[in-house]
C-alpha cells in the first residue's frame, strides 16, 4: 500500500478495498518502524490519527467521503493542529500545543484526511538543509544505501524525505525563498508553491509575512492537484488571502501542451549552475518540445539581485513576527528571570538556534532608525523591479522553466557553517517568492544518483497550468517514480 | 560593509536577545558577509520605483464590526508559562 498514490489510495478505499482505520495502522506501523533512519517526523500522532480514521470510516458509511477520506498524509510541524504539538523546529515551541487548528489544518480535516503526524524542518522555515532543526536533522533517502548522509533541502525537509521514502504519499510545505520547491527537487518528489494569496496562512507558524505561502509536496502532479484542491480558497482570517474561484486543478491535467510557449531565462542557466545538472534540465525541455511546446530564450534582467532583497525582506518581517516569542503567553520560558528584561533576553537566546538569532538580528538593524530607507525601502523596490521582469517575460511566453537548485542533493555538515553558502542554495528560487507567482519542482532526471528537479513557473494564479505541463510530462517520464532504495 | 561589536550589542538589545563576548565576534563575521550580499542592492536604480508591500498591491480589507469570536481564556492560558486567577505572571515590574 505505501507505493500507492493520493488518487489509487483514494480508490482502494472507495471501492471498500481496505478500511481508513486498515490503512492508518499500515502506513503508522512502517512509519515507526522506518523514520529512524530519516527523522523525518518531530511528533507521530498515532492515537489522533487512529481517530481521524475511525470518523473517516464513519463519513464513508455515512455517503459523505470526498477523495482525500481516509488518505494519509503528514503536515510541515508548522501548521498549528489543535491537540497536537506543534514546534517549528525549534526548542521556543518544544512542549506548545496549539488550541486551534490553521484553516489549512481544519481543511484537511473536513475532507476526512488522516494525519500521521507532523515533519521536520529547519527551524522557523529558515534554512535550505532540515540541519537547523532542533529536533535533529533530517537524512535524505536518496544515497543512503550508499551510506551517504546528504541534507534533503529545507525547509521542508522532513516532508519531502517522508513523501521520498514512501513513508507519506504527499505533505504539506511552506516556501518562503524555495522552502518546498528545493527539499522536492533534492528528495525527488514534486512540490507546488501557490501563487501568494491562494492558501490560508492563518495558523501557520508566521516566517516572512509577505512571502509565506503554504502549498504541495507529493510523488506526482496529480497528487498535488488533489491537494491544492483542499487546501486552496479564501479565507477571511488571513488578511493578504486573495478572494478568487478554486478551479478543480484534477479537471485540467490531461489538456495538450501543443502550442504553448515556455521561456527560458537565460540568467538561471549561468555558471552556477554545474554541466551535468544544466544537461538534466534540457533534456526535459526537450521532452516538452516533442509534447508540441516551443522554446525561447527571455530574460530576467534584476533576477540577480533577489537574493540580496530577500536577506533583508525575510529576516526584517521575521524580527517583526518572532518578537510574539516572550516567554509570556506560550512555549519556552528562561529559569529564574531576575526581572523582565532578564526574561525576554534570555528566554529568547535560550529558546531560539543560531540561524533564527542571526536574522533576527539582521532583520532588527535593517528596521533600525537611520538604516530602514537603505535597507528595507530599497529591497522594496527592488522587489517591484524583480517582479516587473517577471509580467514583462509573460507577455511572451505561458511558462518559464529552469533548474530548481544549482546542484543536487550536498552532504550534511557541508555548508551549515557558513550562512552565506546556504543562502546561495536558493539562487533560482527566491526570485519567485518575491514576485508571489506560482512555481513548481518536478523530477527531471539525476546526477551521479541523486535526483534534479525542473522548475516549472507561472504567471499569477495559472497553478492549472503548471499542474497540467507537469502532468504532462509526467505520462512520458518515469523520473518521479523512480524511488531510493 | 562590516557592522561593528557596538552595533551588535545594540541591535540585540532592540532585539531581546541576550549575547556574550564570544557571539559577538562570531556575529561580527557572520552578520558582516550577509550585509556584504544585501550591498549589491545598492546597484540597482531605483529612484522611480514605488516600494511593494503585497504582490496583488492587496489593501486591507475591512469587516463588519461584530462580535465573532467566543472567549477561550482558559483554552489560551492553559499553555501559558505561569499564570494566577486567569493572568499571565511575569517578574514583578514595579518595586
Amino acid at each position: 500500500m505505501h507505493n500507492k498514490s493520493v488518487a489509487e489510495l483514494s480508490r482502494e478505499l472507495e471501492s471498500g478495498k481496505v478500511s481508513s482505520v486498515e490503512l492508518a495502522q499500515q502506513f503508522l506501523d512502517r512509519l515507526k518502524h522506518e523514520d529512524g533512519k530519516y527523522n523525518s517526523f518531530i511528533t507521530i500522532s498515532e492515537d489522533h490519527a487512529l481517530a481521524e480514521a475511525k470518523h473517516a470510516d464513519e463519513m464513508r458509511a455515512t455517503g459523505k467521503a470526498t477523495p482525500w477520506t481516509g488518505v494519509p498524509f503528514a503536515h510541515k510541524d508548522i501548521f498549528c493542529t489543535n491537540g497536537v504539538r506543534t514546534t517549528c523546529g525549534s526548542k521556543m515551541l518544544e512542549n506548545f500545543v496549539p488550541p486551534y487548528d490553521a484553516t489549512v489544518t481544519e481543511k484537511f480535516r473536513q475532507a476526512g484526511a488522516v494525519c500521521l503526524g507532523k515533519t521536520n524542518m529547519d527551524e522557523f522555515a529558515m534554512g535550505s538543509s532540515t540541519e537547523s532543526s532542533y529536533f535533529g536533522a533530517t537524512t535524505n533517502p536518496w544515497g543512503l544505501s550508499s551510506g551517504e548522509k546528504r541534507v534533503p533541502g529545507g525547509s521542508s525537509g522532513g516532508s519531502a524525505a517522508a513523501v521520498a521514502a514512501r513513508l507519506v504519499p504527499a505533505a504539506t510545505g511552506t516556501d518562503t525563498g524555495g522552502s518546498i520547491r528545493q527539499p522536492a527537487a533534492l528528495c525527488g518528489i514534486t512540490g507546488l508553491k501557490p501563487t501568494y494569496g491562494r492558501v490560508s496562512r492563518y495558523g501557520m507558524i508566521a516566517f516572512a509575512s509577505s512571502l509565506d505561502q503554504g502549498g504541495a509536496m507529493a510523488r506526482s502532479a496529480e497528487d498535488a492537484a488533489m491537494m491544492l484542491n483542499v487546501m486552496a480558497g479564501f479565507d477571511p482570517k488571513d488578511s493578504t488571502c486573495i478572494d478568487r474561484d478554486v478551479p478543480d486543478y484534477t479537471a485540467t491535467l490531461n489538456e495538450p501542451l501543443k502550442g504553448m510557449k515556455i521561456g527560458l531565462p537565460k540568467e538561471y542557466f549561468s555558471e552556477q549552475l554545474s554541466a551535468a545538472m544544466e544537461e538534466q534540465v534540457r533534456n526535459a525541455i526537450r521532452e516538452y518540445e516533442k509534447l508540441g511546446a516551443t522554446v525561447k530564450e527571455v530574460s530576467l534582467p534584476n533576477a540577480k539581485l533577489a537574493i540580496a532583497a530577500y536577506y533583508v525582506i525575510a529576516p526584517a518581517e521575521a524580527s517583526a513576527n518572532l518578537s510574539r516569542f516572550d516567554g509570556v503567553r506560550y512555549g519556552y520560558r528562561c529559569d529564574d528571570p531576575k526581572d523582565l528584561m532578564d526574561m525576554y533576553t534570555r528566554t529568547r537566546a535560550e529558546g531560539f538556534g543560531g540561524e533564527v538569532k542571526r536574522r533576527i538580528l539582521v532583520g532588527t538593524y535593517a528596521l533600525s532608525a537611520g538604516y530602514f530607507d537603505a535597507y528595507y525601502l530599497k529591497a522594496q523596490k527592488v522587489r517591484r523591479l524583480i517582479q516587473q521582469d517577471f509580467i514583462n517575460a509573460f507577455k511572451e511566453v505561458d511558462v518559464l522553466m529552469s533548474p530548481v537548485s544549482p546542484s543536487p542533493a550536498f552532504a550534511q555538515g557541508e555548508k551549515n557553517t557558513d550562512p552565506v553558502s546556504m543562502y546561495l542554495e536558493d539562487v533560482f528560487t527566491i526570485a519567485i517568492n518575491l514576485a508571489g507567482i506560482p512555481a513548481m519542482s518536478v523530477p527531471a532526471g539525476f546526477v551521479d544518483g541523486l535526483p534534479v528537479g525542473l522548475q516549472i513557473i507561472g504567471d499569477y494564479f495559472s497553478e492549472a497550468r503548471l499542474l497540467n505541463a507537469a502532468h504532462q510530462f509526467q505520462q512520458v517520464t518515469d523520473w518521479h517514480q523512480r524511488d531510493p532504495k | 560593509m562590516s557592522i561593528s561589536r557596538e552595533d551588535i550589542e545594540k541591535v540585540a538589545v532592540l532585539a531581546r536577545i541576550k549575547v556574550d563576548d564570544e557571539q559577538v565576534s562570531a556575529l561580527e563575521k557572520d552578520l558582516g558577509n550577509i550585509l556584504d550580499l544585501v550591498d549589491q542592492l545598492g546597484a540597482a536604480d531605483t529612484d522611480s520605483v514605488e516600494p511593494m508591500a503585497h504582490p496583488l498591491d492587496a489593501v486591507q480589507r475591512l469587516r463588519p464590526d461584530e462580535v465573532t469570536e467566543t472567549d477561550q481564556r482558559a483554552a489560551f492560558q492553559a499553555i501559558a508559562p505561569a499564570t494566577e486567577d486567569g493572568l499571565y505572571l511575569v517578574p514583578r515590574v514595579i518595586e
